[in-house]
């Protein structure tokens, strides 16, 4: 069972095709990664999953049903979530603020206080909990908006570049995290780090001139040529 | 006692020392702070699409416009007694809040700026073009007669007082229930990061448009208490001068605050008060008070207690 199917989903920005007739399919359950070198389109393919970005043709759909149309919110009321890939959070307002926004959506009364707590928790932030965002160093800021994204308890977590300016301890403890949710939650995994993809993920898609090149377990990928030639050059 | 009872408590003060105060202040300044607080009204009002929603708008004299002539204009042509009246002026702010919702937040920044002024321009040139009924700038005036609410007459300065404390309480009251709601606290996301906020799954247009009809509400209740209770409405409420005057109150006092609109209010007021009082180039001082308010406490009055003393103040 597919938790989300694009066909055929292109975007063009005046005359630069960034993502071309991606055909991609995620069954519930799995730890995608999505790999390529800078420039693939990546985050602009996620981008038209989640709706932040609308496609110049194509369709996506989510659980069975075609949501090419349907707001961004529409969608992560659905079940989606997506974690910024440049931090995105509320630096003003409370760390438990952000995290409670998160979780208000679809919670009420003490059960946002607990979600808060929990998302916190998981991501080792606990302490930090009465800080304004801001303050928080950039590596917490990221963990933050993990925690948003637990908070959100999404079917499908999108998780764009969550490792970027971790700590090798704090990546460590989000490849234990990703573990954890693994079954319950589907991950689709934006990511540059090849040892947090060959750890976590179950299937690797490898993005090259926004066009799909290869897919398949990470071991494979690692030994596939094309993609080599895709990353090191085939100079 | 806790943080959340402390804000009711300090909140809940001011609203008892009004009430208090009209048994003790000399005649002036019980005119005065009557005045102050219907103003203060329509600055809460402005607050909560400024200060809450982070939306600019240069047209809400457009909103206490509707309000006053709503009210009016019942009341000198079609014979409505105040509270029907009242309504009507009430409903009227609302319905033109939404219907400039509806076209202005399809912009953002400064276009929201520019589109918001524009559409109050029109409203002020409109109450000009209609002068055989609204007499235009020399405006109109409701007679004693027309202005006895439920018995009570509202040109009586203790009545007056009573009303302009009710509509303060009942705005100021508002305003502190919503931004401590989880609507208003979607509001205060919406300021800082609207994009976040829809990718949390909230249809922050949605939330836009509500808070734009709260907010013109308000100030259309401020607009229609005024001209009741003053007795007069005229165009130069419609004028850009009374859109600047909320920002400026909102701005002084600090925005995004829950007291602030109405510190800014009394403090512009009575700033411009004393300063005539001492000079006829009372606007130059003034002038300074504001730069130097704006170099020292660039967040306003309130805004610079909570920075420094009270970071929970909402």
């Amino acid at each position: 069972m597919m938790i989300l199917s694009t066909r055929g989903l292109s975007k063009s920005f005046d005359g630069l095709q960034a993502v071309t007739k991606v055909d991609f399919d995620l069954p519930k359950g799995e730890v995608r990664a999505l790999i390529g070198p800078n420039g693939a389109g990546k985050t602009t393919l996620v981008g038209m999953i989640c709706g932040r970005i609308e496609p110049t043709s194509g369709h996506v759909q989510f659980d069975g049903e075609d949501i090419t149309r349907l707001p961004a919110h529409a969608r992560i009321m659905r079940g989606m979530a997506y974690t910024f890939q440049i931090t995105s959070v509320f630096a003003r307002l409370p760390v438990t603020e952000n995290v409670a926004l998160a979780a208000r959506r679809r919670l009420s009364g003490d059960a946002i206080d607990r979600a808060v707590a929990d998302a916190l928790a998981r991501v080792g932030l606990s302490n930090e909990a009465h800080e304004d965002a801001g303050n928080l160093s950039y590596g917490h800021q990221r963990l933050l908006e993990i925690a948003m994204g637990l908070a959100q308890s999404p079917r499908l977590l999108i998780l764009d570049e969550p490792t970027q300016g971790l700590s090798e301890g704090e990546i460590a403890d989000f490849k234990t995290l990703v573990r954890e949710l693994a079954g319950d939650t589907t991950i689709l995994l934006i990511e540059h780090n090849m040892d947090v993809v060959m750890e976590t993920a179950d299937r690797v898609s490898v993005l090259n001139f926004g066009e799909i090149l290869a897919e398949g377990t990470p071991t494979e990928i690692r030994e596939n040529a094309a993609v080599q030639a895709a990353y090191l050059g085939t100079g | 006692m806790t943080a959340s009872s402390r804000v009711i408590v300090l909140h809940l003060g001011l609203l008892a020392l009004l009430f208090g105060l009209q048994f003790i202040l000399p005649a002036y300044h019980h005119g005065n702070l009557a005045r102050i607080m219907v103003l203060a009204s329509y600055a809460v009002g402005y607050n909560i699409l400024f200060g809450y929603t982070g939306l600019l708008s240069l047209g809400h004299a457009l909103f206490f416009a509707a309000g006053m002539y709503g009210m009016g204009l019942t009341i000198q042509h079609m014979g409505f007694t105040p509270a029907p009246a009242l309504i009507v002026g009430i409903v009227a702010g609302a319905f033109v809040a939404g219907a400039l919702a509806l076209l202005a937040l399809r912009t953002v920044g400064v276009s929201f700026m520019i589109v918001t002024l524009m559409f109050a321009q029109a409203g002020y040139l409109t109450v000009l073009y209609f002068g055989e009924y609204t007499r235009g700038d020399e405006g109109f005036v409701i007679q004693q007669a027309q202005r006895v609410l439920w018995g009570v007459d509202l040109s009586n300065a203790t009545n007056r007082y009573f009303a302009a404390w009710g509509l303060f309480s009942v705005s100021f009251g508002l305003s502190l229930w919503l931004v401590r709601s989880s609507f208003g606290r979607t509001l205060i996301a919406i300021r800082e990061n609207e994009e976040r906020v829809r990718m949390l799954g909230y249809d922050t247009y949605k939330h836009k448009l509500t808070a734009m009809i709260i907010s013109g509400t308000i100030s259309a209740a401020a607009g229609a208490f005024y001209g009741l209770l003053f007795g007069y409405a005229g165009a130069s409420f419609a004028s850009v001068q009374y859109s600047i005057f909320p920002l400026l109150w909102v701005l002084l006092g600090g925005a995004g605050t829950v007291l602030g609109p109405f510190v800014g209010t009394l403090f512009m007021f009575y700033l411009i008060d004393l300063s005539s009082g001492i000079t006829s180039a009372y606007l130059l001082i003034a002038g300074l008070a504001l730069v130097l308010l704006t170099l020292f406490a660039p967040q306003g009055l309130i805004g610079e207690i909570r920075r420094r003393f009270w970071k929970n103040l909402p």
